[in-house]
C-alpha cells in the first residue's frame, strides 16, 4: 500500500498508517465514534498486556494468605467485583480474560489473514476450475452458520477442552476457518480486478513471474481493505471465543480466564439474583466487541465516499494505483455482509 | 449471491423475463440453475462434516468407549459397520442423506430425523418469533435513522444497532432474565412452558409442537398466555441480536436509494422528505435486504444455539450441545448436516424471491 513511489510531494509514512489516516479525514460524529472506538480498544489492549500486573490474584487462584476464597460472595473491599460459584476473584478473571481473547485474536485472524490472503490471491490470478473449486467451497462454508462450524472445528481440534495455549489454537483455528472464506472472496475480488489493470500487464509483458507479479503488483494493491475486516473479524472473534467457552468447548477454567465459560456459570447464578458474575465479563466483552466495531465501522465509512462526512477530499494522494483505489464497491459489499 | 449480469440497466423496465437471447434465460432457468447449485453445497458441507467428525475415531467408541467391555464395544462399531474403509462408510452416508436417512443416534437410539423433526419445531417457533421481533423493530428504526441521517436520532440508532451486534446473545439473555425475571419476577425464567401447560397440551391429538399453535387448538387461554409468557425474553434475546442487522441495512439502502436521480427528481418537485423516505426510496432499497435476510438465517440459527442454551429452551441447538457432551457424534452430524440443508434451502428461496423481484438478477 506504501510502497508505490509516487513522484511529487508524499506524506509521512505515518499519515498513510490505515487509522490515523482515517482519523485525519474525519469529521464531527464519524470522529467521535472512530476516537471512541480506539479508546476502548486502545483500553482493551492495555488491560491485555498488564493484566499480570493489574489483577489482585491469579485467574485460578482459590485463596490466598487469609484462607480459601469465599463462594457466590458479593462485591467487598477483598473482592471488589465478587467472587463466583467456584470461589474465582470475578474482577481478576475479567482481566485475564483480556489477555486470553486478544491472544486467540491476534493467532485466529493472522491465520486467517495469511490463507485467505494467498488463497484469494491464487485463485483470482490464475482462474480456471481451482478458482471454481475454491469459491464453492468458500461459499459453502462461508452459509454455513459460523457458530456451529467453530464448535465442530474444536471438537475435532481439542476434543472440547484443554490447556491454555492447546485451547488457544483449538479456538484460533475454530475461528479462523470461519474467516479465511471471507479473506478469500475479497481479495479474490480485488486481483481478478487488478488483474485486467495496464500495470499487470506491462509487468506480464517484461518478463515477470508469475509469483513476482502476485507479491509485488496486486498484493500490494489488493490488501487496501484488510485494515476494515480486520477489526470487524476481531470483534467476531472475540463472540465466536465467548460462544464456544458459553456452550462449554473452550479453554478449562484452570488453563486461562475466559468470558464466555464464566457468563455460562453465571446462568445459573442470575435465577438466584446473584448478578455479579455475569453483568462484569459480560460487559467486558460488549465493551471490547463494541470498541474494535466502532473503529471498524467508521474505517468502513470513511473509505466509502457516499457515506464520509463532509470535508474536502485528502491532499497528496496521487500515482496511477491510488486513483485505481477510489473504487468503494468492494467496502460497500463488505459492509453489507457485516455481521 | 446475486450475480449481476451484463445485461443493461433499461433492460429493468416490468417483470416480464428478458426475450433477447444475450441476457441468459428466462426465469425458469434462473430458478432451475439456481436449485442445482444447491445440491455441491450440501454436498460439500456433508463431506466436510463427516471427515471432520471421522477424525476423532468411530463415533461409538467416542460415546460409549470405557463403559463398555472392550469386546461388547467392537460388536457394536462392528454391527453398526463402523470397522469398514472409510470411504465405503463416507458413500453409503451420502446415499442415506441423499435418501432422507440420517442414521439412529448413540446415546438414545433414536432415529436422527424423528429427534430433528421433534426438537426443529421448537427451534422453527423460536426463530420465527424473532425475525417477527427484528422485522418490527429493525425496519422502522432503519427508516427512522435513515430519514434523520447525521442527526441525534441516526447517531443514537447506530449506536444502538452497533450495541446490538456488540452484545452476545447468552449476555443479552442474563440481563433480561435478571431484569424482568428476578428483580421484577414478570415472566418465566426459562423453559418454553411451565408443566402444567405442557401436561394439558399433551393431551392433543396430533400435537403440531409449536406451542402456541398447540395452546390454542387446545382452546386454554390460561396455557396460551403462559407459552407466551415463556417465550418474550428468547424471542427478544434472539431478535434485538438480528434487529440490529436490520437496522443498518435498511439505513444504508435507503440513504443509498436517497442519492438516485429519481428520489432527486422528486424531491425537485417538492415530495416532503417524509414521503420520499416512505414512497420512493424504501420499496427499491427492500432487494437487498431481502437477500441478506437470507444470510441472517445463518446468523439467527447460531443465535438460537446459544439462546436455546442460555434459555433451556429445548430445540435443535439445545439439543445440540447435549448431544455434543455426550460425544454422540452421529446425532452431532444429522443436526449439522441438517441446519445446513435449511440455510442452503433458504438461500434459494431468498434468490428466487430477488429474481422475481428484480429482473436484472437473472443469470
Amino acid at each position: 500500500m506504501n510502497a508505490t513511489k509516487v513522484s511529487g510531494r508524499k506524506q509521512p509514512l505515518i499519515y498513510r498508517l490505515p487509522v490515523i489516516s482515517h482519523f485525519r479525514s474525519s469529521v464531527g460524529l464519524q470522529r467521535g465514534m472512530l476516537v471512541t472506538g480506539m479508546v476502548l480498544a486502545a483500553l482493551f489492549l492495555l488491560v491485555a498486556v498488564f493484566a499480570p500486573w493489574i489483577a489482585p490474584y491469579g485467574f485460578a487462584q482459590l485463596s490466598d494468605a487469609a484462607g480459601p476464597f469465599p463462594t457466590q460472595q458479593p462485591p467487598s473491599p477483598a473482592h471488589i467485583w465478587g467472587t463466583t460459584v467456584g470461589g474465582y476473584d470475578v474482577y481478576s478473571r475479567v482481566l485475564w480474560g483480556a489477555q486470553t481473547a486478544a491472544v486467540v485474536i491476534i493467532v485466529a485472524v493472522a491465520m486467517s489473514i495469511f490463507l485467505g490472503v494467498a488463497l484469494g490471491l491464487v485463485s483470482g490470478y490464475f482462474g480456471g476450475w481451482l478458482d471454481r473449486v475454491f469459491v464453492v467451497i468458500a461459499d459453502a462454508i462461508y452459509a454455513f452458520p459460523s457458530l456451529l462450524l467453530a464448535i465442530v472445528m474444536s471438537i475435532v481440534i481439542s476434543h472440547g477442552q484443554s490447556s491454555f495455549w492447546g485451547g488457544i489454537v483449538a479456538c484460533s483455528i475454530s475461528i479462523s476457518v470461519v474467516f479465511v472464506p471471507q479473506y478469500f472472496r475479497v481479495i479474490r475480488a480485488e486481483t481478478i480486478r487488478l488483474k485486467a489493470e495496464p500495470y499487470v500487464e506491462s509487468a506480464k509483458v517484461v518478463g515477470a513471474s508469475s509469483i513476482r507479479i502476485m507479491g509485488r503488483h496486486i498484493f500490494k494493491n489488493a490488501t487496501r481493505t484488510l485494515p476494515l475486516i480486520f477489526t470487524l473479524n476481531a470483534s467476531e472473534a472475540i463472540l465466536t471465543l465467548a460462544g464456544l467457552g458459553f456452550l462449554g468447548f473452550g479453554i478449562e477454567p484452570t488453563s486461562a480466564a475466559e468470558w464466555g465459560y464464566d457468563l455460562n456459570k453465571a446462568i445459573a447464578d442470575a435465577s438466584s439474583g446473584i448478578w455479579w458474575t455475569g453483568v462484569y465479563p459480560g460487559t467486558a466483552i460488549v465493551l471490547t466487541v463494541l470498541g474494535l466495531t466502532l473503529v471498524g465501522e467508521s474505517i468502513n465509512d470513511l473509505n466509502d465516499p457516499r457515506l464520509r462526512g463532509r470535508k474536502k477530499a485528502v491532499a497528496g494522494k496521487g500515482g496511477p494505483d491510488s486513483t485505481a483505489g477510489t473504487q468503494a464497491a468492494p467496502e460497500a459489499e463488505a459492509e453489507v455482509r457485516l455481521p | 449471491m446475486t450475480t449481476l449480469t451484463e445485461a443493461p440497466l433499461n433492460d429493468a423496465d416490468g417483470l416480464l423475463p428478458s426475450k433477447k437471447k444475450s441476457s441468459g434465460g428466462g426465469l425458469g432457468t434462473y430458478i432451475l440453475i439456481r436449485f442445482f447449485l444447491i445440491i455441491p453445497t450440501i454436498f460439500i458441507l456433508v463431506t466436510l462434516v463427516f471427515f471432520l467428525m471421522r477424525v476423532i475415531g468411530d463415533p461409538i467408541t467416542a460415546a460409549q468407549g470405557g463403559r463398555l467391555p472392550p469386546e461388547a464395544l467392537a460388536q457394536r462399531i462392528h454391527d453398526a459397520g463402523y470397522d469398514r474403509p472409510i470411504l465405503v462408510q463416507y458413500l453409503e452416508y451420502v446415499g442415506q442423506v441423499a435418501t432422507g436417512n440420517f442414521g439412529t443416534t448413540i446415546t438414545d437410539r433414536r432415529p436422527v430425523v424423528e429427534m430433528i423433526i421433534t426438537f426443529g419445531t421448537a427451534t422453527l417457533e423460536l426463530a420465527i418469533n424473532a425475525l417477527i421481533v427484528a422485522l418490527l423493530v429493525g425496519i422502522p428504526l432503519g427508516l427512522i435513522a435513515a430519514y434523520r441521517r447525521d442527526k441525534a436520532p441516526d447517531a443514537f440508532l447506530r449506536f444502538f444497532a452497533i450495541l446490538c451486534y456488540a452484545t452476545p446473545v447468552f449476555f443479552a439473555g442474563l440481563l433480561m432474565k435478571l431484569a424482568f425475571s428476578v428483580w421484577l419476577g414478570w415472566l418465566p425464567v426459562a423453559g418454553r412452558a411451565s408443566t402444567r401447560t405442557e401436561l394439558a397440551m399433551g393431551s392433543l391429538a396430533a400435537p403440531t409442537g409449536i406451542y402456541w399453535l398447540d395452546a390454542l387448538r387446545s382452546g386454554n387461554m390460561a396455557a396460551f398466555g403462559d407459552v407466551a409468557a415463556h417465550s418474550v425474553l428468547p424471542a427478544l434475546t434472539l431478535g434485538l441480536l438480528t434487529a440490529g442487522v436490520f437496522l443498518r441495512l435498511v439505513r444504508t439502502n435507503v440513504i443509498g436509494t436517497l442519492g438516485k436521480d429519481y428520489v432527486e427528481a422528486g424531491r425537485s418537485r417538492g415530495v416532503s422528505n417524509y414521503r420520499l423516505v416512505t414512497k420512493h426510496a424504501y420499496k427499491p432499497a427492500l432487494i437487498p435486504i431481502i437477500t441478506v435476510m437470507g444470510l441472517q438465517i445463518a446468523l439467527l440459527l447460531g443465535g438460537a444455539v446459544l439462546t436455546e442454551s442460555t434459555f433451556e429452551w429445548k430445540g435443535l441447538g439445545y439439543q445440540l450441545v447435549q448431544y455434543l457432551n455426550a460425544r454422540d457424534f452421529v446425532a452431532v452430524q444429522g443436526i449439522v448436516v441438517m441446519l445446513a440443508v435449511i440455510v442452503a434451502v433458504t438461500n434459494f428461496i431468498v434468490d428466487v424471491v430477488a429474481a422475481l423481484i428484480d429482473p436484472r438478477v437473472r443469470y
